[in-house]
């Protein structure tokens, strides 16, 4: 069949006007018959694209400053539009616009170390202040950068409107660079540069009755305990289902911690998930997105978070979408999403230590 | 002047209220599933979505060439009418549970009908 082409005209720009566009330091003018995309393709700015007709959705970018068209946000997330996502190849700018690269930095600070916990096997719990204000929402996280220039990323599992130090949970792999220098050698009064904060794996959504899901392995917990203290502090009144699955019941490093939550929050309901080992008394004998999809058979009007190992993250995803959770209700650590696809799939072996 | 069959079918806020549903269908269903792509799965149902306005009447970029291009790898993988028949029947069950009157459903499945020799590279 044809396209249907005439109607993808878009508003007439007035010739007139100044379309110049602020990207990475450089201007940018973008003719009238021209898109974002090409002008800034035209001017050699380094910036990824594909399909060129809005399908792909590689192009995307945020605008800083400056009106995006409708027809540009077309396709992208609630989440991201509202951050001020928009798609450079559907864009025909009305006006001057400051864009950027979705996931540049939204701020580089130095932090210093302010307490540091051992809460289990090989898991840690650190405190960073920094030294410039940092605002993020509470489940997104930071890039932390190691002495030797490597970058791992850990979610912040603390609340800012209560003026507490960033929280990370650093799990220690054998071999991994960044965990095991934080793990073993970083230690109260040091200073580390991070930048960020990034993702979408934060408290969403209008309605504070809305019932969420929270199902995270290991230090997945981290970005899910930003958004489940998040919700209590701002007074969430809808049902909190919290599934923490590990191999061991000592890779539940927070389950004193979580019960003592869940005693004090009526509409939170803890589930401690033992998926190797045989489950002590008070633990499931499951892993834990088996656990929670088994309680909770019908998802529609859920909001759902997935963290953790990226296999899990993925099969879970899906099957919360096939349950009846909306798409745009569900989100996941897009960091590990990222390396799911980078990497071949990692069916059951260990995670990849070099991404850590 | 008469309204298109967009227009008719309630415009993009039509296309997002089935797209949930019938990438839903079409996930859940083991006969077609393997042909869906599920790594990325936003990225699918910007895909789905595509489809959908298309076959709404509706604003879309879509060609026969990219059709084929798009396609010619499941049907190389055994894509077949069976399984185009098995997404059109998941098409019209969406617009039926969503109340949309029989005449305009019949528009709908006229015009996802004549990108079967497209899709399946014929």
């Amino acid at each position: 069949m044809s396209g249907n082409r005439s109607n993808l005209a878009a508003p007439q720009a007035d010739e007139g006007a100044s379309r110049s566009i602020a990207f990475q330091g450089r201007r940018y003018d973008v003719g009238p018959q021209e898109t974002l995309l090409d002008a800034l393709l035209r001017g050699g700015a380094a910036v990824p694209f594909s399909c060129r007709k809005g399908s792909c959705l590689t192009c995307r970018l945020t605008c800083l400053e400056g009106e995006v068209t409708g027809a540009a946000r077309q396709g992208l997330r609630p989440a991201q539009i509202e951050r001020g996502g928009f798609l450079a190849c559907r864009q025909r700018p009305r006006g001057p616009m400051t864009v950027a690269l979705p996931d540049e930095p939204a701020a580089s600070t130095a932090a210093r170390v302010t307490e540091k916990q051992i809460l289990g096997p090989d898991v840690c719990l650190i405190r960073l202040r920094p030294e410039t204000p940092f605002a993020y929402r509470p489940g997104q996280f930071v890039n932390l950068r190691a002495d030797d220039g490597l970058i791992r990323s850990y979610s912040l599992a603390s609340l800012p409107q209560q003026n507490e130090d960033l929280e990370i949970h650093v799990k220690r792999l054998p071999g991994g660079a960044v965990s095991g220098w934080l793990y073993d050698s970083v230690a109260p009064g040091d200073s580390l540069a991070l930048d960020g904060p990034y993702g979408e794996c934060h408290l969403q959504g209008e309605d504070p009755a809305q019932p969420i899901l929270l199902i995270g392995t290991g230090t997945g917990l981290a970005p899910l305990l930003g958004v489940l203290r998040d919700a209590l502090a701002r007074g969430h009144r809808g049902p909190l289902r919290l599934y923490h699955g590990s191999r061991r019941p000592t890779g539940l490093y927070h389950h004193g911690f979580l019960s003592a939550l869940a005693r004090r929050a009526p509409d939170l309901a803890y589930h401690a998930c033992v998926s190797g080992d045989e489950a002590p008394a008070g633990f499931r004998g499951q892993r834990a997105e088996l656990a929670a999809f088994e309680d909770l058979a019908e998802l529609s009007g859920w909001r759902v978070y997935l963290c953790g190992y990226p296999a899990m993250v993925q099969a879970a995803k899906r099957t919360a979408f096939l349950q009846g959770a909306s798409l745009d209700e569900i989100h996941a650590d897009p960091f590990d999403l990222q390396e799911l696809r980078r990497e071949p799939r990692p069916d059951d072996g260990p995670p990849r230590t070099d991404t850590w | 002047m008469t309204q298109s069959l967009f227009e008719r079918l309630g415009g993009e806020p039509a296309v997002d209220a089935a797209v949930d549903r019938f990438y839903r269908k079409v996930l859940g269903d083991p006969a077609i599933s393997a042909y869906f792509d599920d790594s990325d799965m936003d990225a699918q149902r910007s895909k789905q979505k595509a489809f959908l306005t298309m076959a709404f009447g509706g604003p879309n970029s879509y060609t026969g060439k990219d059709l084929r291009a798009a396609h010619k790898p499941l049907v190389e993988r055994g894509l077949d009418d069976s399984h185009f028949d098995a997404v059109a029947v998941h098409l019209q069950s969406t617009l039926q549970e969503l109340g949309v009157a029989e005449g305009l459903i019949g528009e709908v499945m006229a015009i996802a009908g004549s990108t079967r020799d497209d899709v399946l590279n014929r």
